[in-house]
């Protein structure tokens, strides 16, 4: 295991979950965006690397929110 | 026509300098005398007011362009300067040349092996960072070339340039004439120009030397006629007509042959005056004045300074239809109302088109005139022209008016006004209200919109806002309006409530015990205007809960707290209050339930007028019983004072204990801490505990009834510290959460004992503020108040420059229909708004209350 799945693995760091490309349509389609509208997550980043994730892809995020429980934040993964 | 239609497209602007063809060029009259007017006051020909040049006379055509007043933009002219001279504001770059440039050849000093190897980088450097670090560029450049001070071209041998300011330039401590210089700048060549940043076809060097100078058209330095008949001349008159003479005069000195001294201190008082025209504000010139004493207002005055064209007209935003003076308090205005003086009223206008079915009302206006209220000031014809209406044009005014005309009357009761205070940090900095025309001079509103407004009347201003037209109106009333402000959208709470004496009064009405004659109550009531008393019990002694009760609707149902200890739950059921108390939790502002509730039952509307009466409910009570704060309220048994002494004592005791043992080397660090450090927090422990107690104590002896008691109690205004300070002891002042340490050597005043660690020593203050302060306890106030107060200046502008850029920031997010949060180009910040999708502002202090809203099911 390396060192960055292992931070991953902390308590305090959301879920993090990569999108098949069929959800990641219904996804778009459900917002009618294109990707360049989400939010974006780089490509090296320690939560991303080892989702084997490559450009482009849409990375689900479920953090815990004190006003909501849970809350579900999706990002495109980027280089930029 | 085609208001569309492109006549002239704007393919590039290019900033240049003027040549003397140019000015010529664009000149319509050469000056050739200083005198403005002839004998009958009719403007010279060739002189500064020449008829060519502009008009600004009503009934005279321009000789130019044969327009009229107002219709003729005015045009330029020129005269021959006798002998050339610099242009100040090209000083710096004239400089730059003549230090780069060959004084025998004109060649800039590179040699042309080096120089195009560095053209093409100084050109993308100008074309990035512009011209002066281009220039500046160039300098390093030179420099380090190392031409040993000979031209690489000519080799000519080359001096040093210095500058003696502002407009001398010397070489080798010889002045160099503006003749020289011009000769200079003539020689270099367009391709070494452009190193200097210059672009050629817009600007040659030598421009920079004036030998015409453009005389600037009349319309924009017109003359005014006094009231005496005389006329007064712009500033800009007066220079030119200095140049003009001047130069006139140097023209002659040089034709008869005047020895070269008197042409020499001509020239230079021509540099002098062409040099004021432009910049009147050099630090090494003495500024030209008039006769008066004041200085000219010239060129760069007009453009730079506070009442220029920039930081006045362009930056500076003023708006008609508004009006700003000093605000005071109306309690007996609605919260949605605002008083607006009568002389405003005469000023401000609302425009109202006539129809066929209100020109009988809008005559009436018409008739009365700007001077008598309520009339009109202005009327607007169908094409589109304004007239002022004056008393010698009402009958004919009247005659004419017909459907189409537009009439600005005053305004009047009931008019729509947006109302504001500066800061506007937030939406409720600007609130709509409806306008009440009063007599006297200031703006008034009900003082329980002063929390949204931030405002208080120790002298605030405010500015009132008139909107101007039927979809401006609509907009305001609907979205700006007062009621619709009243739930913050930040914690869903009323953002507008009672305050102050409001709360004292309503806090005393309903307490237990509270009763008061059927007959005093229904005046009472009937003075807030409650007009139907039927629901009134029917007893010769009423209540002051069931005096209140009368304001709530019938069905109105509420479960709460209040502050008191006696009666903590409150209780409305069927529109009668049951129990407990009303005070700050349950009418304030940003607090408890209850004015949410009825707004979200009963509607804005509703809750807006309720709290209207509530407020004067409150303070009408108190005007019928009567209340103030006295320095008696602070008077304590003698039983309270001995135990304040008491508590001292021991306290003091305890702190020299605590000196003893860290003394000792005994006191037991606590963790991560020193023994010095553990002994001033155990000490402020022990000293914060005493002033805690006194609190207590003077709490227990405090008179219950007695006001201070009953306003700190209902939460209108202070609290059992201050009622505790004020009788009991002021207690330790901190200086940046330490008891004070700084002022002498070792000590804090030169009063104490060096090292004493003492509780006195250290800014305890043990007087009261009733008693009065030793002069080290107002000593050690003064400098905690002293660093209170810097705090505050210096965050202020801090925290405002932060919330700018935050606003800035976020000023276009906007929440979708979707529930997404996106910026003006549509990405998304967040996937529902705050994560979990819910509207403050219709929320129940930020939450849904989903067990209520069952149960009301
Ligand atoms: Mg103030
Ligand atoms: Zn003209
Ligand atoms: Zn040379």
């Amino acid at each position: 295991m390396s060192k960055a799945a292992d931070s991953v693995r902390h308590v305090l760091v959301p879920k993090h979950v990569k999108l098949s490309d069929s959800e990641k349509e219904a996804l778009l389609k459900r917002y009618s965006i294109a990707v360049e509208a989400l939010p974006k997550i780089m490509k090296d980043d320690a939560a991303v690397v080892d989702l084997s994730a490559k450009l482009g892809d849409v990375i689900k995020i479920v953090r815990h929110s004190p006003t909501a429980g849970e809350a579900v934040f999706y990002r495109v993964v980027s280089n930029a | 026509m085609d208001e569309n239609f492109v006549y002239k497209q704007v393919g590039s602007v290019i900033f240049g300098m003027l040549s003397p063809k140019m000015i010529k060029k664009m000149a319509s009259a050469k000056v050739v005398t200083p005198e403005l007017y002839d004998k009958e006051g009719y403007p010279v020909d060739g002189g500064l007011m020449d008829v060519r040049l502009g008009v600004i006379d009503p009934g005279l055509r321009c000789k130019t362009c044969g327009s009229r007043l107002k219709e003729c933009i005015g045009h330029f002219g020129y005269i021959s300067l006798a002998r050339p001279v610099i242009h100040y504001n090209y000083v710096p770059v004239i400089l730059t040349f003549l230090r780069n440039t060959c004084r025998e050849c004109s060649r800039v000093l590179l040699a042309d092996a080096k120089l195009s190897q560095v053209r093409d980088k100084l050109r993308q450097i100008g074309a990035e960072k512009g011209p002066d670090v281009m220039r500046k560029r160039l300098k390093e450049d030179i420099a380090a070339s190392n031409n040993a001070g000979k031209c690489p071209y000519c080799k000519a041998r080359q001096f040093k340039i210095t500058i003696e300011k502002p407009t001398t330039f010397l070489e080798n401590e010889r002045r160099i004439s503006p003749i020289e210089i011009r000769s200079r700048l003539e020689k270099v060549t367009d391709d070494d120009a452009e190193l200097f940043g210059l672009n050629v076809r817009a600007s040659r060097p030598e421009w920079m030397v004036l030998t015409v100078f453009p005389i600037p058209p009349v319309t924009m330095r017109p003359s005014i006629t006094l009231e005496t008949g005389e006329r007064s001349e712009d500033d800009l008159t007066h220079k030119l007509g200095d140049i003009v003479r001047i130069n006139q005069r140097l023209f002659e000195n040089i034709n008869a042959g005047a020895p070269e001294i008197i042409v020499e201190d001509l020239w230079d008082l021509l540099q002098y005056h062409v040099t004021t025209f432009f910049d009147n504000e050099i630090a090494q010139l003495p500024p030209a004045r008039h006769r008066s004493g004041q200085p000219l207002k010239t060129i760069s005055e007009r453009i730079r300074s506070k009442e220029g064209r920039i930081r006045h007209n362009l930056v500076g935003k003023r708006t008609n239809f508004s009006a700003r003076t000093v605000i005071s308090p109306d309690p007996m205005l609605g919260l949605n109302e605002v008083g607006v003086p009568d002389i405003m009223a005469l000023n401000l206008t609302v425009p109202e088109r006539v129809t066929e079915w209100n020109i009988d009302y809008l005559k009436r206006f018409v008739k009365n005139g700007p001077k008598a209220y309520p009339g009109a000031n202005y009327i607007i014809r169908p094409d589109g022209k304004k007239k002022k209406l004056t008393e010698d044009i009402i009958e004919a005014t009247l005659e004419e008016l017909q459907p189409g005309y537009i009439v600005e009357r005053h305004l009047m009761d009931g008019d729509i006004a947006i109302f504001n205070r500066q800061p506007s940090l937030h939406r409720v900095s600007m609130m709509c209200h409806h306008v009440r025309v009063l007599p006297c001079k200031t703006l008034r509103f009900n003082p329980a919109v002063c929390f949204p407004y931030n405002a208080d009347f120790d002298g605030d201003e405010m500015n009132l806002h008139i909107p101007q037209t039927e979809e401006s109106r609509a907009e305001a009333e609907l979205l700006m309006m007062v009621q619709t402000q009243l739930i913050s959208p930040r914690y869903g709470l009323a953002v507008i409530g009672c305050v102050q004496d409001a709360i004292s009064g309503n806090y005393l009405l309903t307490q237990k015990g509270f009763s008061l004659r059927r007959e005093d109550a229904v005046d009472l009531l009937s003075s807030i205007g409650v007009t139907d008393l039927s629901s009134l019990p029917k007893k010769e002694v009423v209540s002051g809960k069931e005096v209140f009760s009368m304001l709530l609707p019938g069905d109105f149902n509420f479960a709460g707290r209040s502050r008191s200890k006696d009666e903590p739950e409150v209780v409305i059921e069927d529109g009668k209050l049951v129990s407990g108390v009303m005070d700050k939790n349950n009418l304030g502002e940003g607090s408890g339930l209850l004015l949410r509730n009825l707004h979200k039952k009963y509607g804005e509307s509703f809750a807006v007028d309720l709290l209207g009466r509530l407020f004067r409910l409150g303070i009408s009570v108190l005007f019928r019983r009567g209340f103030t704060t006295t320095i008696a309220d602070t008077d304590l048994l003698a039983e309270a004072g001995d135990k304040i002494s008491a508590l001292f004592v021991s306290a003091e005791q305890e702190v020299q204990r605590l000196i003893a043992e860290f003394n000792s080397g005994q006191l037991k660090p606590f963790p991560g801490r020193s023994s010095r450090e553990t002994l001033e927090l155990k000490i402020l422990e022990v000293l914060n505990k005493a002033r805690n107690e006194t609190g207590h104590i003077v709490a227990d002896y405090a008179n219950p009834g007695s006001h201070t008691l009953i306003m700190a109690n209902s939460g209108a205004r202070g609290n059992l510290l201050n009622l505790a300070q004020m009788a009991g002891c002021v207690g330790q002042q901190a200086l940046r959460g330490k008891r004070i340490e700084k002022g002498f050597k070792n000590r804090t005043l030169s009063c104490f004992r060096p090292f004493d660690l003492g509780s006195e020593a250290h800014g305890f203050i043990k007087s009261s503020f009733k008693r009065g302060l030793k002069p080290a306890e107002f000593f050690f106030q003064a400098m905690v108040g002293r660093d209170s107060l810097m705090d505050t200046a210096l965050r202020t502008p801090k925290s405002g420059y932060l919330y700018r850029r935050l606003s800035n920031a976020m000023q276009d997010l906007k929440v979708e229909y979707d529930g997404t949060v996106r910026d003006a180009s549509g990405r998304i910040l967040q996937f529902s708004y705050g994560e979990d999708g819910i509207d403050v502002s219709r929320s129940e202090g930020g939450t849904i209350n989903v067990s209520r809203i069952a149960r009301s099911e």
